[in-house]
């Protein structure tokens, strides 16, 4: 795919959850949004607002109730959980917000397992992304042997070691301090810069957020969220 | 190999419950194995077992409890049978070889068996085995000497030029001790047979032991029979069994012990049955260690379906693993089986005289393993189903 083509493109993605009174309570409702190869956006939302339920829905974690989700051609929200599972492994990098590691397992053996459930595992790639992130020398150390600076950049590096086409990241600093948190997300930028992926990342952060040219509201592009608030 | 990566890492962080899991395999497997092999070995070596004889003539009364008394040393004669009975299968044509023996004492708890000299040179006990000694010579039928079995010996700390006084009955009482004072002249090799736990003296000794009834100083407890040819025996079973009612000859030893066997085969069923339900136990204890951790192990799950490992990848990575925990619980179980069988082949040499081969190879030692680990493998089926059905989104929190 070349830069700037379509990559990801939402259409009428709706996705509801049950209520406790019995009915159901619509979460997302995204008529249409879009996203370009090597494009990086920042979605802007408050805690609670459905960002993840967003991105979970994208990476094929969740099924929406109706809508598309065409990522490079693939229709993720018409696939079986199987499929989607493929094409999460294949080409989507996530993010999380508490890094979600593998506790049992080392640095090297957890961006490994990031890239072997897609591509091939390429132990040479794993180590130059950890390198990369400053951790050539913690490679054996497990998750609790790290600071959370250490987790966030390994868990950047799992994401990014398939190089994938899409990368999710969902309040990626929102467990770090300002410090590791620029060097987080600059690190994010610029892996996705070289490997011409796109990024999406959802924040509420106004010093994550004021580094992107392309800030949305997640509020503006969520019908739902406007016709709870009205 | 992701797969066995994900295995090895999950059997590491629940080291705790894999090992006690594991070990509970391994002693029911080490269990099931050692009751079959026990049970295969003993119904083998003991319908094998015949000292190198094929009958045995004694008094009117049980065959078994003959061959009991006269093959095994076990169990008490059923009586004495006069010397012409004896001169008269050993002159019979039929006959190869005759030996007599005479049973009624005993060395703190060891039979000591009268017997002739040509015991141990003309018996074949095994094909191509004759007994033979390890020190000494064979005893002087007219002294008081006597040849001691192997584990006897052993046991009773005994060698050449020791000397010791008998007791009189088949149960050792130190207030009946005999006043006849005996030498060891030879210690027999190993034989693993049953004469391995008999203190041999001439039967002339044991026959006029002082104490005994003098009426009977030359009657026999029995007589140990080779015979020419296997009609022969048939012929002889007919003229004894059926056409007189004086005596009784056991015929043949192995069919007779096999008798034996098919008695008790109940226990050996209660024995295996048992065998199996704690394997099956222990199967079930693989179950309910994957099936209790399922709780720590949801967000992993979790995190590896992120990833995009498959529903399908996980369910197998846990059927492996409960796999695994079978595999090296079996692998155990082999030096548990060890244990055990050690254990009971002392048991049953002690009382026997006779070694079971427990480390032979049996069929048990392939299928045991392998249904074990299948066993454990159809376990993991159900926490296979929890992982594969574990919700993702809702595993990995928090949610904003």
């Amino acid at each position: 795919m070349s830069p700037g083509s379509e990559l990801l493109h939402l259409s009428g993605l709706r996705k509801s959850f049950p209520a406790p009174d019995g009915g159901r309570r619509l979460i997302i409702d995204v008529p249409d949004f879009t996203l370009a190869m090597g494009e990086h956006i920042a979605l802007r939302g408050e805690s609670g607002s459905g960002k993840t339920t967003f991105l979970n829905l994208i990476s094929g974690i969740l099924a929406p109730d109706s809508g598309s989700i065409r990522i490079g051609g693939a229709d993720m929200a018409a696939l079986g959980e199987h499929r989607r599972d493929l094409l999460r492994g294949s080409s989507i990098g996530y993010i999380f917000q508490t890094f979600n590691l593998l506790q049992g397992y080392s640095c090297l053996e957890n961006v490994m397992l990031g890239m072997t459930f897609g591509v091939r595992g390429d132990r040479s790639q794993a180590l130059a992304l950890l390198g990369r992130v400053g951790l050539s020398h913690r490679l054996n150390h497990v998750p609790r042997q790290l600071s959370s600076g250490q987790q966030q950049r390994v868990a950047v590096a799992r994401a990014l070691a398939k190089r994938p086409k899409l990368v999710l990241a969902d309040e990626p600093t929102g467990n770090l301090d300002r410090k590791n948190a620029r060097e987080a997300l600059e690190l994010v930028r610029e892996t996705c810069l070289e490997t011409g992926a796109a990024l999406l990342l959802v924040s509420h952060d106004p010093d994550v957020l004021g580094t992107f040219q392309n800030v949305r509201d997640f509020a503006g592009l969520n019908v739902a969220l406007k016709e709870a608030s009205s | 190999m992701t797969i066995a990566l994900i295995v090895r890492r999950s059997l590491r962080q629940h080291a705790l419950s894999t090992t006690i899991t594991a070990l509970s395999i391994a002693l029911a497997g080490g269990l099931l194995m050692s009751v079959w092999v026990v049970k295969e070995q003993s119904q083998r070596t003991f319908t094998q077992v015949n000292t190198g004889f094929d009958a045995v003539l004694g008094a009117r009364g049980s065959k078994l409890q003959l061959v009991l008394n006269a093959i095994f040393h076990l169990e008490a004669s059923p009586g004495n049978l006069p010397a012409s009975d004896y001169e008269y299968i050993r002159r019979h044509p039929a006959v190869k070889l005759a030996i007599p023996i005479a049973v009624g004492d005993n060395l703190r708890g060891y039979r000591i068996v009268g017997t002739i000299p040509e015991f141990f040179t003309d018996v074949e006990y095994a094909p191509g085995r004759h007994f033979s000694l390890s020190s000494g010579r064979a005893f002087d039928p007219s002294a008081k000497e006597a040849v001691i079995g192997s584990f006897a010996a052993r046991r009773l700390g005994m060698a050449v030029g020791d000397t010791f006084h008998p007791f009189h009955g088949l149960i050792y009482d130190e207030r009946n001790q005999h006043a006849e004072t005996y030498r060891v002249a030879g210690v027999m090799a190993p034989s693993n047979t049953p004469a391995d736990k008999v203190v041999w003296i001439p039967i002339h000794g044991l026959q006029t032991m002082s104490g005994h009834d003098p009426r009977a100083a030359t009657d026999v407890s029995a007589v140990l029979v080779q015979l020419r040819s296997p009609s022969a025996g048939f012929m002889l079973d007919i003229m004894y069994n059926k056409q007189g009612n004086r005596l009784t000859f056991a015929y043949p030893i192995g069919a007779i012990m096999a008798e034996l066997f098919q008695k008790i085969s109940w226990f050996d069923k209660v024995l295996t049955m048992v065998a199996y339900l704690v394997a099956v136990v222990s199967a079930a204890g693989v179950l309910v260690a994957i099936y209790n951790s399922m709780a720590s192990r949801r967000r992993d799950i979790a995190i590896l379906r992120a990833l995009g490992a498959g529903r399908l990848f996980l369910f197998g990575a846990i059927v492996l693993e409960a796999t695994a925990i079978g595999a090296i619980g079996m692998a155990v179980a082999f030096v548990a089986y060890a244990g055990i069988v050690s254990a009971v082949a002392v048991v049953i040499q002690a009382q026997t005289g006779v070694l079971l081969e427990t480390f032979a190879y049996s069929p048990v030692m392939l299928w045991a393993p392998l249904g074990m680990i299948a066993l454990c493998s159809v376990c993991g089926l159900l926490p296979a189903w929890k992982a594969y059905r574990t919700d993702v989104a809702e595993n990995l929190s928090p949610i904003s």
